[in-house]
């Protein structure tokens, strides 16, 4: 059976990546926006395994441990944000909430 | 195993785009569950066990369970799939998506020109993992334990329901 070449992994990381933006960028349900950033934090972790599975060392392993916790911290500031925005705005429009343009 | 990770990658772009062109909110959180699912086999494949095992629990558990949390706690349900559908019409998404589309073309076309190195099938095992993660990123840690700390912090500070208290001459 033919070896998984290096670059097919970092072009499915950049498939998935892509697919992420694409989704922050279209929705405005600040939901659909945080899981597609959380689309494109996997993406990113998925490119650092490869990286380490290329190079047989373990700090791909430790730079995903690293996007994890960041990602598990965000998510939840994040949440948080979300519920506070629907207790005051009533709505999850991105484009009702202009508080700080004036 | 080769065939292993093609399946499971194929498996994961599929979910992930029904994840972005859902409209109910629970349907593409199920969905992204299937696609971290299929992401962490792909770790599997490619020799990382112990990042496999921690993209279930933590991704796959513990941030899909806030998600669906706070999205049952706002009780978005069919309302927010009608406005979801009102909102996604094609004269948003053409635009975005054929930006991105060329972006990635771009990124392939780097990608495929150089020679193709081949990923080792050996494990990069949970053992030397934690030497390296314990030994020379000890301060990495430490740094991450305090940004776990501040979003802990942080999150309870935010979510806290204040009571607007406003003072009796300017209530109605």
């Amino acid at each position: 059976m033919a070896p998984i070449s290096a670059h097919t992994v970092l072009i499915v990381a950049a498939i998935l990546f892509v697919l992420g933006l694409a989704g922050v960028l279209t929705r405005k349900n600040i939901i659909f926006m945080l899981i597609s950033i959380e689309i494109m934090l996997n993406a990113a972790g998925l490119a650092f395994i490869a990286a380490g599975s290329r190079w047989q060392q373990p700090d791909g392993q430790i730079m995903y441990l690293f996007i994890l916790a960041m990602a598990a911290a965000e998510v939840s500031v994040a949440l948080a944000m979300v519920l506070q925005i629907h207790h005051q705005h009533k709505t999850l429009d991105v484009e009702d909430l202009r508080e700080l343009k004036d | 195993m080769p065939i292993l990770f093609y399946l499971s990658s194929a498996v994961a772009i599929i979910a992930t785009i029904m994840v972005i062109t859902r409209y109910h909110p629970i349907h593409a959180l199920l969905y992204l569950v299937v696609s971290f699912l299929a992401i962490a086999m792909v770790f599997l494949s490619l020799g990382a066990p112990f990042a496999a095992a921690l993209e279930v629990i933590v991704y796959a558990g513990a941030i899909m369970v806030l998600f669906i949390f706070v999205v049952m706690m706002l009780n978005l349900g069919k309302e927010t799939a009608a406005q979801e559908k009102d909102w996604l019409r094609p004269a948003v998404w053409i635009g975005p998506g054929v930006l991105t589309l060329v972006l990635l073309m771009e990124m392939s076309i780097l990608l495929l020109a150089p020679p193709q190195r081949n990923v080792a099938v050996a494990v990069v095992t949970p053992k030397q993992v934690a030497l390296s993660l314990y030994g020379e990123y000890i301060i990495a840690v430490e740094l991450i334990g305090f940004l776990l700390t501040t979003g802990i912090v942080g999150a309870a500070h935010i979510g806290k329901q204040k009571k607007k208290s406003l003072h009796r001459f300017l209530q109605a």
